[in-house]
């Protein structure tokens, strides 16, 4: 191993180098992200943020392992991702990815016990960790029966409960109400004080990215590409500051100018 | 317009804060149903009603007509069922029909699983399940009949094939549709947990189209019931000891027309029996259960 150049930095538990990922439509061969590069380090709460298309999903979903990237690497801790594994596990923005015929104890244990298991101890962690997400009340019912907030929580407590190595999360508040968004962002948060798991989070708000995360991956628009990477800092007015910085990023200071004077009325 | 147009101004309003304090004594949140009301929300009770108000009008009618060999009346049916029951061929002739029926059925579900599993694995499968049952589907199973007597003799290999393929096609293409239609966000869980191959299928397809899958299950059974007793009234006579089609065909003939009325009779009420017990319960303890129908 060449040491030398990642000497000050210990070794990431997710790179991803040289990345290009591309899908085809009926007619087109989309390049949705192109030659994009970082690292993820244990007990990071990487945020990828991007207007929506910039293929940020795509990205995350090609480090799930269901997409292969046509260019470059994905290294979790130095081996490639190859395939869709346990020890990434994704929690989806769509209420459905819990299985509707299966109990919020029974969507746990499931997890657990396909994924190696022994049944006891499945029972065990499903319990304890829906606990930790204040659903262990709701153990036997099915998610039909729960409200969206809730159904992101099982998830949450399904995905912690298989201790993967990076939890994937794709704009997992997205369809919430803004009330119950802003809670599960202050319990996402605290979760990762308690547990202190590896997060890998999309959103396209940037009020989002500087509450959920402590470090945030800006991408360009399609087709996605790494602009910058920031460091987010405490306390209110800093993080403001961050918002309008990465404001400008995104959107350029023309833009800004324009959305002032269409505000006042202008031409 | 020269008109000037003032911009309506909200209006300036005081705030409030207020207490809501307790609910007027006596006022009730939970009120519950009256009696008629519960007893109305059973499905049972509605439908049962219905059938008994059926039965009325029939009985009605057929007495006001008074030729029971034009229309025996609701009675007189029952009489002829209870008769056939006890001391005539009706259920060994019921019992004929219902195995032969539940063979070919299985047997049609056993075919349609495996086309479907093919049509989901390659895509040439896909391709011939499309095609197959494009130009299968529409060709009534009863048509099929004539070649099926050539190619299997007079006797139950010619019923089953003709029940096989009133069933397998329907079915095929429900469950196929079904599983076609299992979200993203559920395939892609699946994955995640190392769900592959026939594990995915059994543990994450069938469950997310059971709601497809039970219809093409109802329906090819509709389908398995009546191809059975019109083959049975085509040449049940050979195949041993006969069925309920051949049962309506030989009481016609003697113009028993009571007997045909029990023999129409018993098919109607398997049939209810089946949809409203077995599917039912099927249905309750799954789709409804899961949420996926109301």
């Amino acid at each position: 191993m060449s040491s030398a150049s990642i000497a000050v930095l210990p070794q990431p538990l997710l790179a991803v180098r040289g990345v290009t990922v591309q899908y085809k439509t009926a007619d087109h061969l989309v390049t949705a992200v192109y030659r994009a590069s970082f690292d993820v380090h244990p007990g990071d709460r990487f945020v990828m943020l991007g207007p929506s298309g910039c293929g940020k999903s795509t990205l995350l979903k090609s480090i799930a392992g269901f997409i292969r990237p046509v260019e470059g690497d994905i290294l979790l801790e130095s081996r490639p991702v190859r395939a869709a594994g346990p020890d990434r596990i994704m929690v989806f923005q769509e209420f459905d990815q819990l299985l509707p015929w299966k109990t919020v104890r029974d969507n746990v244990v499931f997890a657990l016990v396909e994924t190696g298991v022994s049944r006891r101890d499945a029972h065990e962690r499903a319990q304890h960790n829906l606990e930790r997400v204040g659903l262990a009340k709701f153990a036997d019912l099915y998610p039909h029966m729960l409200s969206g907030g809730m159904k992101q929580r099982v998830a949450l407590a399904r995905a912690m409960a298989l201790e993967a190595k990076i939890l994937l999360m794709d704009e997992p508040f997205a369809a919430l109400d803004a009330l119950t968004r802003r809670r599960m962002q202050e319990e996402l948060l605290a979760l990762w004080d308690d547990v202190g798991f590896t997060l890998v989070f999309v959103t396209h708000s940037i009020e989002e990215a500087t509450i959920v995360g402590s470090r945030i991956l800006v991408l360009s628009p399609h087709p996605g590409r790494v602009r910058a990477e920031l460091n987010v800092p405490a306390g209110i007015e800093a993080r403001a500051a961050l918002d309008r910085r990465i404001h400008h990023l995104l959107f350029g200071d023309d833009a800004t100018e324009r959305a002032v004077r269409t505000v006042h009325g202008g031409r | 317009m020269a008109a000037a147009s003032v911009r309506p101004q909200p209006a300036d309003r005081p705030e409030f804060v207020r207490e809501v304090g307790d609910m007027p004594a006596g006022l009730r949140i939970d009120v519950p149903l009256t009696l008629w009301e519960r007893v109305y929300r059973i499905d049972a009770v509605r439908q049962a009603t219905l059938l008994v108000l059926l039965a009325v009008l029939w009985q009605v009618y057929a007495t006001s007509l008074n030729n029971n060999l034009v229309l025996p009346s609701f009675s007189e049916t029952l009489d002829a069922v209870w008769n056939g029951l006890v001391t005539g061929p009706l259920l060994s002739r019921a019992w004929t029909s219902i195995r032969v029926l539940v063979l070919g059925y299985v047997a049609g579900i056993v075919v349609a699983g495996i086309l479907t599993l093919l049509a989901i694995s390659t895509r040439l499968g896909s391709d011939l399940l499309n095609l197959l049952t494009a130009m299968f589907n529409p060709l009534p199973a009863i048509a099929l009949l004539p070649l099926a007597l050539l190619w299997f003799g007079l006797g139950q290999g010619s019923i089953l094939f003709v029940l096989i393929h009133a069933v397998l096609w329907p079915l095929a293409l429900n469950t196929h549709a079904g599983f076609r239609g299992v979200g993203e966000t559920l395939r892609l869980t699946g994955q995640s947990f190392g769900l592959r191959g026939a594990r995915f299928a059994v543990k994450i397809l069938i469950p997310a189209a059971f709601p497809a899958i039970l219809s093409g299950l109802k329906i090819s059974w509709a389908f398995a019931w009546r191809t059975l007793i019109a083959a049975e009234l085509v040449f049940g006579v050979s195949s041993g000891g006969g069925g309920l089609g051949w049962y309506i065909f030989e009481n016609r003939n003697q113009l028993e027309i009571p007997n045909v009325f029990a023999g129409l009779f018993t098919v109607i009420a398997l049939g209810l029996l089946v949809e409203g017990v077995i599917f039912r319960a099927i249905e309750r303890v799954t789709v409804r259960r899961w949420g996926m129908q109301r």
